[in-house]
């Protein structure tokens, strides 16, 4: 009895949560609470402040409003999941998972669905392979390209070898945290380093015996694969064992202010990957400040703009819109549907004029998507930490992934994967 | 008046022993598995079963198995979450070894294999008890989530560690995989627990789960008696594991269709299923469902009501949720100690005597 009364309430309940209609819909499914929280509220803050802007500023993207439909996830899979079952009838346009392992649950569901789903560099690397994976799309780059570009960047700092070298990677144990292990192997057989590897549990706030078996090892380089908690603990962690902080690098997910800033002077020389230029000296961010942060429309309360994650949230949010747009022209009208989005993904490239035009100059590298392609530009930097100046600065040009290791794997996994699936590859021809 | 035996004469032994001696429970009980069965599949949408129905389903039948254990042996486990890897790791090893093998033999062997591995743990029972046995089920817990992530074997060499359940049909309706109609995978689940909460009731009653609630009242005078401490206590070990392992099985297969040991299996899902048989009721069958309906469905009517409806913020609503959820376990179990179930029994009782309670 009790059972049916809740199912009545809750069945009350979705009935008045009827969605927007008219209106292009985005579904958010960002973390504001948990151990994953400080990763999560930028994001989902640059996300939605770019949306709100092209709303209050240009009335929607070509006359349409956009309304973004944030669902809380707290880096849940099985929440994720109900987020997804929960908005993929309110015209759904696209989704952005924003969790490597709710990403996995969604490529099944979505490519049945016929949803396009964007892994914003996470999620499954070998999806970057349009012709098995239709619907997914991981620009601008996989966790391979990031593992290859760091292994490129510590070859420079060695002068162009690593023989004999030791590098050290501490994870998060989990799909995501796992993501690089067999690049990171190919490329130790190439170049000749000896890769250690130190898994990490969720949350992550558990580190000591890693980094004390790292202090006895003493390896050349750490890498990082963390996020939420994890990341703060381990660069404090670091710091505690006074590990040279220029040879500590971590990926694109463990790079951004709050992971920094509660180190204080102990990070300082701290470097990760990035795929765009860090802070926020690019003319969109005063329109950002004009219509929406002082219209009181702001998504947060205004401290993470500017901070890595928010750029992240604002880049994601910059191609989804410029996808959004191709789709209209496609089309020639307003409304669309994800199969539109779909094509438009793998039709949308950004040159460096449209960045500029975007009001982003020199914010991110040019790109241009294609049937085979889902993940260009496959390009990062190096960024480092100034603790006194409380920035990060670009210390490398954006570099190319070593392709003749990426793209054999990638090949390699994504047929493992339509074999598995009895999916037959697309020609793209 | 509704609720009474005046009138309802009973001729045979067993007609005595059944499960609901009164008319009116049988019948409201016939009617209870009548709309699950039929009413319900013919409604219910991809949002409904993947959301609500079969997570419920799913997490019932692991309450169940955990009530065997905590709640009529009187023997804790926090070993549930590991016990349920041990299930879904089981099915995916034998979906993917044997494509040809029935989805649902497949989770009937899941279970088997889990009643092993749980029987295995159970073996320290003996001589440890109370919070010293929770403490060994514990490392169950991490033991066997630490293996899932260590050895490839388990997840076929995966790159990544995580386990994605094949597509499977049952009389050529796919039951696992993306493309699963939503009354498809909800009857699949709930077949299951009728079969299991049927095989329960009838277990409880019987000599095995006399022996175990003998067991669970006071051990030493249990084995005065001619109870076989070890031997029971194994049984309830097995007994229980090979339900949560059925849970675990249809929570990866069924359920979330792809799975990463630490984040699905662990310690978080131990307590889940724990708080569940407390507050729906120990060694109660209708506990388990009061439970897993209390702790599945209540977050996420709170989350539609308050993020949904309401249109509140989603970071307010949901610490708003812990914060409701968590304050009505604590009144609940202020109040009414011994769970939902007891609630129930006294509404019962009240309507008994109803109208004339003397």
């Amino acid at each position: 009895m009790r059972l049916s009364t809740i199912a009545a309430m809750a069945a009350t309940a979705m009935m008045t949560a009827g969605p927007a209609l008219a209106d292009l819909t985005i579904p958010l499914l960002s973390y504001r609470t948990g151990a994953y929280a400080p990763s999560g509220i930028p994001y989902a803050d640059g996300f939605t402040d770019y949306m709100t802007l092209l709303n209050e500023r240009d009335g929607g993207i070509g006359g349409v409003p956009v309304n973004v439909l944030e669902c809380e996830t707290g880096y849940n899979t099985q929440k994720g999941v109900e987020c997804y079952e929960a908005t993929k009838g309110d015209g759904s346009l696209i989704y952005i998972p924003q969790s490597t392992g709710i990403t996995y649950q969604l490529i099944p569901k979505a490519t049945a669905d016929e949803i396009p789903v964007h892994s914003v560099a996470y999620g499954r690397t070998s999806a970057v392979n349009g012709k098995v994976f239709p619907w997914v799309f991981i620009n601008p780059g996989t966790y391979w390209d990031a593992a290859s570009i760091m292994i490129k960047y510590a070859l420079e700092q060695e002068g162009g070898s690593l023989e004999g070298k030791k590098i050290a990677l501490v994870y998060h144990n989990s799909a995501y945290g796992k993501e690089p292990i067999r690049t990171l192997q190919e490329l130790g057989k190439k170049h000749g380093y000896e890769l250690t590897e130190l898994a990490v549990d969720h949350p992550g706030q558990e580190q000591k015996s890693q980094w004390l078996q790292i202090r006895r090892e003493r390896p050349d380089y750490v890498f990082m694969w963390g996020w939420g908690v994890m990341n703060q603990v381990a660069i404090q962690e670091a710091a505690n064992i006074r590990f040279p902080m220029e040879k500590f690098m971590g990926v694109w997910w463990s790079g951004s202010e709050g992971d920094v800033v509660p180190v204080g002077d102990g990070a300082d020389g701290y470097k990760s990957v990035t795929w765009h230029a860090p802070g926020k000296d690019f003319p969109v961010f005063d329109d950002i400040q004009k219509h929406v942060v002082d219209a009181g429309k702001a998504a947060g309360d205004g401290s993470k703009i500017g901070e890595v994650g928010y750029d992240r949230g604002l880049y994601t949010a910059v191609l989804v819109a410029e996808a959004i747009r191709i789709a209209q022209e496609a089309t020639g009208g307003g409304e669309i549907t994800p199969a539109d989005m779909r094509d438009a993904y793998e039709a949308l490239g950004i040159t460096d004029e449209r960045w500029t035009e975007l009001g982003l100059p020199g914010f991110a590298p040019a790109f241009q998507n294609s049937c085979e392609d889902h993940g260009a530009p496959h390009m990062g930097a190096m960024q480092q930490w100034d603790a006194k100046a409380k920035k990060w600065t670009l210390v490398s040009d954006f570099m190319e992934p070593d392709y003749d290791v990426v793209n054999p794997l990638i090949e390699e996994d994504s047929m493992a994967f339509a074999a598995e699936n009895n999916i037959t590859p697309r020609t793209c021809e | 008046m509704l609720y009474r035996e005046a009138g309802d004469f009973k001729t045979t032994y067993a007609d005595d022993a059944q499960t609901f001696p009164i008319a009116f429970d049988r019948w409201r009980y016939y009617a209870i598995l009548i709309v699950a069965a039929v009413i319900i599949p013919l409604v219910i949408d991809s949002y409904w079963a993947k959301s609500i129905m079969v997570p419920f389903l799913v997490f019932s039948i692991a309450a169940m198995g955990l009530n065997i254990l905590t709640g009529y042996c009187g023997q804790v486990s926090l070993g549930t979450g590991g016990f349920m890897a041990v299930g879904a790791y089981a099915s995916y090893k034998l979906m993917t070894a044997f494509p040809e093998l029935n989805i649902f033999f497949v989770v009937l062997l899941s279970g088997g294999v889990t009643a092993l591995v749980g029987a295995a743990f159970g073996l320290p029972s003996l001589r440890i008890k109370g919070f010293y046995l929770a403490v060994a089920t514990l490392a169950a817990q991490f033991f066997l989530v630490w293996l899932f992530n260590k050895v490839p074997w388990f997840f076929n060499y995966s790159a990544t560690g995580q386990i994605t359940a094949p597509e499977r049909t049952v009389f050529g309706i796919a039951v696992t995989g993306p493309s699963v109609p939503a009354y498809a995978s909800y009857l699949f689940c709930l077949a299951f627990v009728v079969l299991l909460a049927w095989l329960m009731r009838n277990l409880t009653r019987g000599k095995v789960g006399r022996q175990w609630m003998a067991i669970r009242d006071m051990d030493i005078a249990a084995e005065i008696i001619g109870v076989h401490p070890l031997k029971t206590k194994l049984i309830a070990f097995a007994v229980s594991s090979f339900y949560v392992g059925v849970a675990g099985a249809l929570f990866f297969s069924v359920y979330l269709g792809a799975a990463e040991p630490t984040e699905a299996f662990g310690i978080q899902q131990s307590f889940l299923v724990l708080f569940m048989i407390i507050i729906g009721g120990l060694g109660s069958i209708f506990g388990c469902f009061a439970g897993a309906a209390f702790m599945i469905m209540l977050p996420v009517l709170l989350k539609n009501v308050m993020a949904g409806a309401l249109g509140w913020d989603t970071t307010l609503a949901t610490h708003f949720e812990f914060i409701i959820v968590g304050g009505l376990i604590i009144v609940f179990l202020i109040l009414e100690p011994h769970g939902l179930a007891q609630l129930a029994r006294l509404m019962k009782e009240k309507l008994r005597l109803w109208p004339f309670p003397h």
